[in-house]
């Protein structure tokens, strides 16, 4: 299938705006004729089931979580980039597009990523007649601090809770619609499968986490805000719940998954202690303001960090890339990271990590002024590893965080079923090859809030004709069969590993060769290593309980079943990629001083993957090449 | 370290539910509460028992689902911290740990040691939201909010509706919770249209979900996790009373 | 009626009897004059006492809040008790003061107390045997230092001061911010207060018995 993207015409200031000019429009008393099913109620999903709502629309929106305020886009912590441009610093729309652009390393649409920028203007205006509480200098204004890979400051902030503020005004904003009736709520359901009929999206199919009832919904839209997957990796700062279902059985219907393996493996987050472990705690991006990263020069050194003297420090960011520091973006400094790991000067029991020392701005701006910026980090650090971080340096290590890849959309949200619509960190489409900070909560809102509800509209002018979709076609109880067998055959297995055996095994697999660096050699040899752990995973996994109560090992039965799919997948889309670019880093393609060495000749495309049909098959790789017109691609260089 | 566990199972919402003794070996001081659980639920896996639920996710403290009564405690023996936030360094080798769910009228028991809160839901979308329809909203620097008033909000709003509150409060009351939004909304500039309106629906609808009266005992702003201020409840109260007195329309 | 309302009938007639309780324990003060001054005083005091009609009608608003703030308690409680939950291992006081949780116990102390008190005294003034003293007036004063020789009863009624101090303490704070008072400020002034007010009073009232006690202990 030829991808098209449907870029609108016209120079890129005017893209969005044409496309707005022309788009169709529903009749207000035509739009509660509509249904739309929206799945997942983190930032992207809650802004758009309340948009829609707003507008009349008849929407249903699922989450299964015990209530929306629970998604994980609660836990973003350092803030939301928009370019207001209030800090006076030269910002603007196209510097915001230009950093995001580079920051992904050219490897995503620049309409895209043009619109991103733009519409940040109206999230934060949105957000803060929400009631969101950002924070503010003392005339009143609101504040910005500064993330990785940008000179300007235009990240704006609540605390160290940001990504909880902007959801909760989600949230609010959809329990309004709730309770005026335009949204019917259904929290504590899973989606299991999404129903196509005569190659539309027509409805999902969910099962009822607390019944474990498996019910049917239409509708003439349906949407995918179900977040990203690099929970696969076992030990991840995502939830416990994040995963790639929702995504993964829209890929078999027929969506195509775009570049599944560009997962953002974040620089700061806190490094594993034992096997016990079932995810790493993430520390704000926004600690590398004041914050330096060092290991220690010598390898192997056993001193505590305060008995190493300053000149046997070495300063691996601020001495590689000297004009961002230890504000590089979140792949080169991983990747540091990694370098220094593996050499040796990894420190802690495991010497699995590196220093985050706050002495000097201490030192300069006093214990108090660290403390108002980033004291519940300090504090949160404390309670995990009972560490004051004021005494001694932080020990962080690098951990997947969130998944640049996911369904393929075009420049209206759509995947390739017409009437599925990804967004947020469920769509591939914004971050390119890396994700700046601070973009996601961006990325995820403006996705919710100003894009979809005009593409989707211009989606549904013509489903006015169609009339109310019923639940009565064959179709919808065809799939209720394959997924109650599906749990069924997870159910009766009965076999000896916890699905959390299988889950850890495969986390290791893909950190291990899928992960910070990855080589062709590696990646084969996982492919067929996952396909193994599948087939075990088949034969001997044992998931308790029954299907009619709640049962939490019988999801993650479900997801982790998923992942094991996901994770060849990724395999195939990095092992098919010649180059390293952003996140992606294939050790055979680098230059000689180690860093990514792109090839815009042969890879300028996004890999869409389409699924064969069969897991016996190889799956099947469509490219959808990457004009630049308005930016052209150069060597991304933080030096 | 080694553990004697206590824990309530429950089968579903009707069923009488009972303590159940079990006994965890190598238990790491290291591991969070949570992570306690995991190990003895693989345990209990293992021997092909079911294993015991428990609500979690993001487990690093924000999105409040976890929560149970650890010895008699909502969120265990620390203060102002959650489940997932507490580790096993605060326990001692050989200890009896009793788990219970967290209990109140307005939290119904789903299984072991889940609970229903979807009574906060109800309680938000009674009125804990400015109206603004996306696409509505000025600039956002058109008003300024004083740097202490954007701080006294971001206090209240930081909430993440676990429920210790209630759980901790012998009345059952969600008088913090509940205040805790009416309070945020009542001090930003942005959402004074409503205010009276929103303080009214909201505890009436506090009330429909039958949680208790407000004794102001504080104990909920101990075992927050977040802190939330108790004066954020006298300021509730303030907005009732302000409101009903204004109040002149039916 | 909403838990705020609720509340607020509780905090309102609260502070009234809390307020009630400084005219009382001013006037009361007379006891602790000279025998004779005392008895001449206080006697004229409680007659101006039943002899005013606006004396008379802030004596029923008093009786009512009493009644009120009873039934209230208890509409309270039993609501309370319904709602709240139970544990099989409860530790959940080790976050409060536990005169704070045992309001109704306290406020049961007292009510028992203001029923005896009443039999002690009111009683007797309105129906009882009682002497006139100097001037014409019932002797109250001849009452109150002939109840006061029991031993037992001194004991009850600084036990129920006791009581009253502690239900006094959390209901001042407690009450005030039943009514809407936030501000931090304010707040910590009137936790202050409370606290003095109500160790102050309850001090005087216990002092009383204790005082007549003492003093009489040689006749």
């Amino acid at each position: 299938m030829k991808l098209d993207a449907k870029i609108p015409q016209g120079p890129l200031e005017e893209k969005w705006f044409n496309y707005k000019k022309t788009a169709r429009l529903v009749n207000p008393a035509n739009r509660k004729k509509l249904d739309v099913i929206v799945v997942g109620t983190g930032l992207a999903g809650s802004s758009l089931a309340a948009s829609l709502g707003e507008m009349g629309y008849n929407v249903k929106a699922f989450c299964f979580q015990d209530t929306p305020r629970r998604a994980h886009s609660v836990a973003a912590q350092g803030g939301v980039n928009a370019a207001k441009n209030y800090k006076n610093d030269g910002d603007s729309v196209y510097r915001m597009f230009v950093d995001t652009l580079k920051g992904g390393d050219f490897r995503a649409r620049e309409a895209n990523v043009y619109r991103l920028a733009e519409c940040s203007l109206n999230l934060i205006d949105q957000a803060v007649a929400q009631g969101v509480p950002f924070g503010r200098e003392y005339g009143g204004y609101l504040n910005n601090r500064s993330f990785g890979g940008v000179q300007v400051s235009r990240t704006f902030y609540a605390r160290g809770q940001t990504g909880q503020q902007l959801l909760l005004g989600t949230y609010q904003a959809l329990m309004r619609q709730v309770d005026k009736k335009t949204v019917q709520l259904f929290s504590s359901h899973e989606m299991l499968d999404i129903v196509t009929i005569d190659g539309k999206a027509r409805g999902v199919v969910v099962r009822n986490l607390e019944t474990g009832e498996i019910e049917k919904h239409s509708a003439h839209a349906v949407v995918l805000a179900t977040g990203g997957f690099g929970k696969i990796y076992y030990l991840s700062t995502l939830a416990m719940g994040c995963n790639g279902s929702a995504i993964w059985r829209a890929h078999k219907k027929g969506a195509y998954f775009a570049s599944p393996s560009w997962t953002q493996i974040h620089p700061t987050s806190l490094p594993q202690s034992g096997d016990y472990q079932s995810k790493l705690t993430l520390m704000s991006e926004s600690l590398r303001n004041d914050g330096r990263i060092w290991v220690p020069k010598k390898a192997d050194d056993t001193r505590e960090a305060n008995d190493i003297p300053e000149e046997e420090r070495d300063y691996y960011l601020e001495r590689r890339y000297p004009a961002f520091g230890n504000l590089a973006p979140r792949d080169i400094s991983s990747r540091a990271a990694k370098e220094r790991i593996d050499a040796g000067h990894g420190v802690g029991p495991l010497k699995n990590a590196v220093y985050l020392d706050f002495s000097k701005a201490i030192k300069e701006q006093g214990q108090p002024k660290i403390a108002e910026k980033y004291g519940n980090l300090f504090r949160m650090y404390e309670k995990i590893t009972g560490i004051n971080a004021y005494k001694e340096p932080m020990k962080i290590s690098p951990a997947a965080h969130f998944s640049m890849g996911g369904l393929w959309v075009d420049y209206e949200l759509m995947t390739t079923i017409p009437g599925l619509f990804a967004l947020g960190e469920a769509n591939f489409a914004d971050h390119g090859a890396n994700r700046l900070g601070a973009n996601s909560l961006l990325q995820a809102s403006v996705d919710g809030y100003f894009i979809a509800p005009y593409t989707i509209a211009n989606y549904l002018a013509d489903q006015i004709r169609v009339g109310k979709i019923s639940t009565d076609h064959p179709e919808f109880d065809k799939v209720i069969k394959e997924n109650q067998d599906k749990i069924d055959q997870l159910l009766n297995i009965k076999g000896d590993k916890s699905v959390d055996y299988y889950h850890k095994k495969l986390g290791k697999l893909l950190y291990d060769y899928c992960g910070l660096a990855r080589t062709a050699e590696g990646l084969t040899f996982a492919i067929e290593e996952i396909k193994k752990l599948r087939d075990e995973f088949y034969k001997n996994v044992y998931v308790p309980g029954e299907n009619d109560t709640m049962n939490a090992e019988l999801e993650k039965a479900g997801r982790v079943a998923d992942y094991l799919e996901i994770g060849v997948l990724m395999c195939y889309d990095a092992l098919t990629r010649n180059e390293s670019c952003g996140a992606h880093f294939r050790e055979e393609f680098q230059t000689e001083e180690g860093e990514a060495e792109r090839n815009d000749n042969e890879f300028q495309y996004i890999s869409a993957w389409e699924w064969p049909g069969s897991l016996d098959k190889e799956p099947i790789l469509n490219k959808e090449e990457l004009k630049f017109e308005f930016v052209q691609p150069t060597i991304r260089s933080y030096k | 370290m080694k553990l004697h566990l206590k824990i309530w199972r429950q089968k579903n919402r009707k069923a009488q539910g009972q303590l159940v003794n079990y006994t965890l070996e190598n238990v790491n001081p290291h591991m969070s509460f949570l992570e306690m659980l995991d190990t003895l639920n693989e345990q209990l896996i293992v021997n092909k028992e079911e294993p015991v639920e428990f609500d979690h996710d993001c487990r690093e403290g924000i999105c409040g689902q976890c929560g149970v009564v650890i010895n008699g405690n909502a969120h265990g023996p620390l203060e102002n911290t959650t489940t997932c936030q507490l580790h096993m360094r605060e326990f001692k080798d050989g200890e009896t740990v009793l788990i219970e769910p967290f209990r109140a009228k307005g939290f119904p028991v789903k299984k072991d040691l889940k609970v229903d809160r979807s009574a906060f839901d109800r309680i938000i979308s009674a009125g804990g939201y400015v109206s603004v329809n996306t696409g509505q909203a000025p600039e956002a620097n058109t008003i300024p909010v004083s740097h202490e008033t954007a701080e006294a909000a971001f206090d209240s709003a930081a909430c993440i509706g676990c429920g210790a509150c209630v759980a901790t409060c012998k009345n059952g009351s969600a008088a913090l919770f509940t205040s805790a939004k009416i309070t945020q909304l009542a001090i930003l500039p942005q959402s004074q249209e409503e205010r009276k309106e929103r303080a009214l629906k909201m505890i009436a609808q506090m009330d429909a979900e039958d949680f208790g009266h407000c004794s102001n005992t504080e104990a909920c702003e101990v075992e927050c996790p977040q802190g939330i201020s108790v004066l954020n409840i006298a300021r509730m109260n303030y907005e009732y009373n302000r409101a009903s007195f204004l109040k002149f329309k039916k | 009626m909403n838990t705020l309302s609720r509340k607020i009938v509780m905090a309102a007639t609260g502070l009234f009897l809390c307020f009630f309780l400084l005219i009382h324990c001013l006037g009361n003060m007379q006891l602790f004059m000279e025998p004779e001054h005392a008895r001449l005083s206080f006697n004229a005091y409680s007659h101006f006492l039943t002899g005013n009609p606006l004396v008379k009608m802030v004596s029923y608003v008093l009786y009512a809040s009493i009644i009120g703030h009873a039934i209230y308690a208890l509409i309270i409680t039993s609501k309370n008790k319904a709602s709240g939950g139970t544990y099989k291992k409860d530790n959940r006081g080790r976050a409060s003061k536990w005169y704070s949780r045992n309001m109704g116990v306290l406020g049961t102390v007292v009510l028992i107390f203001i029923v005896l008190h009443f039999q002690n005294f009111w009683y007797v003034y309105k129906f009882g045997q009682i002497g006139l003293d100097a001037n014409g007036n019932k002797d109250l004063y001849a009452v109150v230092v002939a109840a006061f020789q029991e031993l037992w009863l001194v004991v009850v009624y600084v036990i129920a001061m006791i009581a009253l101090c502690y239900h006094l303490v959390h209901g001042i704070t407690s009450g005030v911010r039943t009514l809407g008072l936030f501000h931090p400020k304010f707040v910590r002034w009137v936790n202050i207060v409370g606290v003095a007010y109500s160790v102050i009073i309850c001090a005087g009232f216990a002092a009383m018995p204790i005082f007549i006690y003492i003093t009489n202990l040689n006749n």
